[in-house]
Formats: structure tokens, sequence, C-alpha cells
């Protein structure tokens, strides 16, 4: 009896430990990048303004030099992988728009020095709908679309 | 426990890095099926990544990122043995941060 309550308690000691550690660990994040955050665009109902208010501008030109990639058919919406890669010179961020999402902007990915403009994640869906990867090279928007079909929605709907 | 998952790899002078993240995700529209309440917003909005102290890429996320966050990117540059950091905040100010070396 004793050695169990004595298996609890040193149970308890160490997950307090790590969790001490990932605290501590947590507080070297830079502090700066909180502010970036764009409550007003990721809450945006559609996509011009949402891209507006992230990017200050809602102004695509289509462009072949972007590449998405994403299933023809996502079985599951909850969990779509995409991939946004492009060669346009003077690449400053990588977003993924979700057209019929209820907040269409899923992501944003500002590229330091020496990132290289092809990132990879999962997304969520609600339905079928088009995913743009927009991207912002040189103070201007390029974006591609592709049409994914959803067969089950993510989005708890 | 960490709730990251972190691997870097130098190839030809480019690092690639996969980070896998333990987190819910919820989009705040979700209902419970028990009680039918509303689960509330529970998301990452933000995800740095640093080498040697640099910020590589800064993502901001907003509800609509899988559960259980994957992300991957490469960056020019990056050495065996160099240190790649990731750290992330949500939306309730919960954070979590993690360091790797450059296999």
């Amino acid at each position: 009896m004793t050695s169990m309550k004595r298996r609890i308690f040193l149970k308890g000691t160490l997950a307090t430990g790590a969790l001490g550690v990932a605290a501590s660990s947590g507080l070297l994040a830079p502090r700066s990048v909180l502010a970036a955050w764009s409550k007003d665009a990721f809450e945006a109902k559609d996509i011009n303004s949402a891209l507006s208010s992230l990017l200050g501008s809602s102004n695509l030109t289509a462009s072949t030099r972007i590449k998405i990639k994403a299933p023809d058919i996502a079985e599951n919406g909850a969990v779509v992988p995409v991939s946004v890669s492009t060669d346009l010179e003077g690449v400053e961020s990588i977003n993924i728009v979700v057209e019929k999402n209820q907040n269409p902007l899923a992501a944003n990915f500002v590229l330091g020095a020496g990132a290289i403009a092809d990132v990879s994640t999962r997304i969520k869906m609600g339905k079928t709908s088009s995913v743009l990867a927009v991207v912002k090279a040189g103070g201007k928007l390029y974006s591609t679309g592709k049409e994914v079909k959803v067969t089950i929605g993510g989005c708890g709907g | 426990m960490s709730s990251i998952k972190l691997r870097a790899s130098a190839k030809d002078g480019v690092t690639t890095i996969k980070a896998l993240i333990s987190h819910p995700m919820e989009t705040g529209t979700r209902k419970d099926a028990k009680t039918g309440e509303k689960i509330p917003a529970h998301f990452i909005q933000e995800v740095v990544c640093t080498h040697n102290g640099n910020t590589v890429i800064t993502g901001n996320w907003g509800a609509a990122i899988s559960k259980n966050p994957y992300l991957s990117f490469s960056f020019k540059g990056g050495a065996s043995g160099d240190k790649i950091g990731l750290s992330w905040v949500d939306n309730k100010g919960e954070k979590d941060a993690d360091e790797t070396a450059i296999s």
C-alpha cells in the first residue's frame, strides 16, 4: 500500500517537473511576434476582407509559378495535407485560404532570411472548396487555386 | 513531456525541418455530443522557428489548421549541430518550446 502511494507521489512530482521545464523554456519565445496575429484577418468571413486586413490588399494576380499540392478528394476534411511552393522572387509570405470555410484564412507563413518558399501543413475543410495559395512577393499578391472535394467535413458540422 | 516533435536535417546546403505538435486545435464551433454545449476555441495562433536564434519562419494560424498540427519547410544554410528552436503560443496564452540540433 505504502509503495503504491509512493509511486503515485513520484509520478506527480515527475509531471510537475516536466511542466516547469516546459513553462520556463516557453519564456524564451520571442515576445515581439505576439502582436502579429491578426484577429480581424482570421475571423473574417470572406477572402477579400481577410486578405486586406492581413496583407493590405486583396488584389490577386493568378500565377503559374506557384505550385499547390493537395489531394483531389479528401476523405476526411479534418486532415487535408497541403503544400505550397513557388519560384517567385522576393517572397515575403505564403498564405493558405480555404474559400468555403467559415473563416477562409487558414494560415500565414512569414518567411525569414534564407527560408525557402516551400511549406507543408495539414488543414481542416468544412466542405468541398477551392483552396487558394496566396503568395506575397515584392509587395504584390499572387495566387493559384486547387479544388479539393471533401467527403466528410472537418469543422464539426 | 514536450508537445513538440522536432526533426531537422541538412543536405546539400539546405536544412529541412519537420515538426509535429500535440494540440487539440478546437475551432470553437464544435458541440459536445453529450451536453450540446459549444466546445470553446482552443488553437495555436503562432509558431516561430529559429536557426541559431534567428527567426527562419513565423506561422500565424487560424483554427482551420488540423488537430495535432504538422509543419514542414526548409531554409538555405545550416550545418550539422546547429540549433533549431520551435515555439508556439495558443489563443489561451498556453505555450511550449523545444530545441534540437541539425542531424
